[in-house]
């Protein structure tokens, strides 16, 4: 209750005369302590009476109010699935380099509005599996390049196609573990719909207060996929032929694109 | 014999039969070996036939056409996930999958248009090798079909039951049934060309990554979307992150 309201009725004194605030906040938040909160920061804005000092006041409560709720973790996963990806998809709608498939200029959105969302070394670590743990952090860290271009590459394809695409988030489905859990959603456009889910683990304090640490395209989890594949280099010549065999593909395919 | 035959004839059936377990790495796939001579000859004819064929399909025919096909294809499929919905006993999916064969077929000009998914009635595929997952049978070893590609000894045990179930392959003239088929082959080939790319292109290993692929495919649309996942997501480096 106190942390949710306190931000409404401050951003409320923003708008309206000061006065019609006290009533507004007097009928709404009735006898709550939050009311005589707000009460009392509004008198002191008052009789300081000098404008570019309560609008600073002002401002700085709404700004501090605003990073709470951004930083509370108190969004909900699939509220931020559905954020994040309509966010990506209108960044990507509104630049045409991006759908031509321009690789550096995807890789600038991977980086930025992708990665700081993604725990892309537990994802690399889990494809990897055991041998993870024996390889050098130099090794991982090449790992880790080589497998995020990799994807990067292969999927930016993919980008050409996104034209009136609308993502549906679905439900969660209840009693689902924080540290491991999905949220499955389904990219609607021309043609078929596309199954797209996400795997999650609650992050309070770290990036948007989740992180994805594997996805699901219509029907296939990347790891599980990638790790058979891995698996068998790493058999054949340990974790530099793995890495190796990456930069060699990543190679042949720059050649062709 | 002698003994040292004896220990001689023992080595070399330990050493075959390590050779066997080091050709059968996963459990899945047993006759792996002969699975991925299969698959090189259906990328032989995929190469030189099939996706040449889908190219020139998807460059001559405009897209309205294209999707025209898709959907009248679609439609007929329609009737045939109908029934399996039906069998899996999901009451809702075949009311709306009736619901959709109905709309679509007098009001989208016999399935031309896709008018259900606009109205938002979901289309759900289902096909026998579905229906007997659904009843709890096992997907038993992996099979690459020549031709037909990846499937498993249940799933391509419902393939002629699949056939017989897809309205077109009804038909009595057998002009029509073979032009359907060959639309049939084209229309999803011409709708995986991103997408074959695309694997070839993310894989180290193409054959064992279609494998993966399609299996776990199966197993997510038996379970609707949400299979149990077996898959050991504890990290291999608690250390750090």
């Amino acid at each position: 209750m106190t942390a949710i309201r306190r931000p409404t009725s401050i951003t409320l004194t923003r708008i309206c005369p000061a006065n019609e605030v006290v009533t507004a906040a007097h009928t709404s938040i009735r006898e709550k302590p939050d009311f005589v909160f707000t009460f009392s920061v509004m008198k002191n804005s008052l009789s300081l009476a000098s404008w570019p000092r309560r609008l600073f006041l002002m401002l700085a409560l709404t700004s501090a109010a605003a990073l709470g709720v951004a930083h509370a973790a108190e969004e909900s996963a699939d509220a931020f699935i559905k954020r994040m990806s309509t966010e990506t998809l209108d960044t990507i709608k509104a630049d045409k380099a991006l759908r031509n498939g321009d690789v550096s200029k995807i890789i600038l959105l991977v980086d930025n509005k992708v990665m700081p969302n993604v725990n892309f070394k537990r994802m690399t670590a889990l494809a990897t599996g055991p041998a993870w743990r024996k390889a050098t952090p130099e090794q991982q860290k090449r790992l880790q390049d080589e497998f995020k271009l990799l994807l990067v590459r292969t999927y930016s394809g993919a980008l050409s196609q996104v034209s009136d695409q609308s993502v549906v988030v679905k439900p969660l489905r209840p009693g689902q573990d924080d540290k491991n859990l999905v949220v499955n959603t389904e990219v609607r456009g021309k043609g078929d719909p596309i199954q797209l889910d996400y795997r999650l683990e609650k992050t309070p304090g770290e990036g948007a207060g989740w992180m994805i640490f594997d996805l699901n395209v219509l029907g296939v989890w990347l790891i599980e996929n990638y790790r058979t594949q891995f698996t068998k280099e790493i058999n054949a010549g340990g974790i530099d032929a793995l890495i190796n065999s990456l930069s060699e593909r990543n190679k042949a395919n720059a050649q062709k694109s | 014999m002698s003994p040292r035959h004896l220990r001689a004839l023992g080595l070399a059936f330990s050493l075959a039969a390590m050779q066997c377990t080091a050709m059968a790495a996963d459990a899945r796939d047993p006759w792996e070996s002969m699975n991925r001579r299969v698959y090189a000859f259906n990328d032989v004819v995929d190469v030189t036939v099939v996706r040449p064929v889908a190219q020139v399909y998807d460059k001559v025919l405009p897209r309205f056409a294209r999707t025209g096909v898709h959907n009248f294809l679609g439609n007929l499929s329609d009737v045939w996930s109908m029934a399996n919905s039906a069998l899996q006993l999901k009451g809702q999916a075949t009311a709306e999958t009736l619901m959709r064969v109905s709309v679509n077929t007098f009001f989208g000009l016999a399935g031309v248009l896709d008018v259900a998914t606009e109205m938002g009635i979901e289309k759900r595929k289902e096909d026998f090798g579905q229906t007997l997952g659904y009843w709890g049978v096992p997907p038993g070893p992996y099979v690459v079909l020549p031709i037909l590609g990846p499937s498993t000894v249940r799933d391509g045990l419902a393939l002629p039951l699949d056939f017989k179930g897809d309205p077109g392959q009804n038909a009595s003239d057998p002009a029509t049934r073979n032009t359907l088929t060959v639309l049939r082959v084209t229309d999803l080939r011409a709708s995986l060309l991103k997408t074959v790319d695309t694997v070839k292109e993310a894989s180290l290993d193409p054959y064992s990554f279609v494998r993966d692929a399609y299996l776990q495919k199966r197993e997510n649309d038996i379970y609707d979307g949400n299979p149990p996942s077996d898959f050991d997501y504890a990290d291999p480096d608690l250390s750090g992150k």
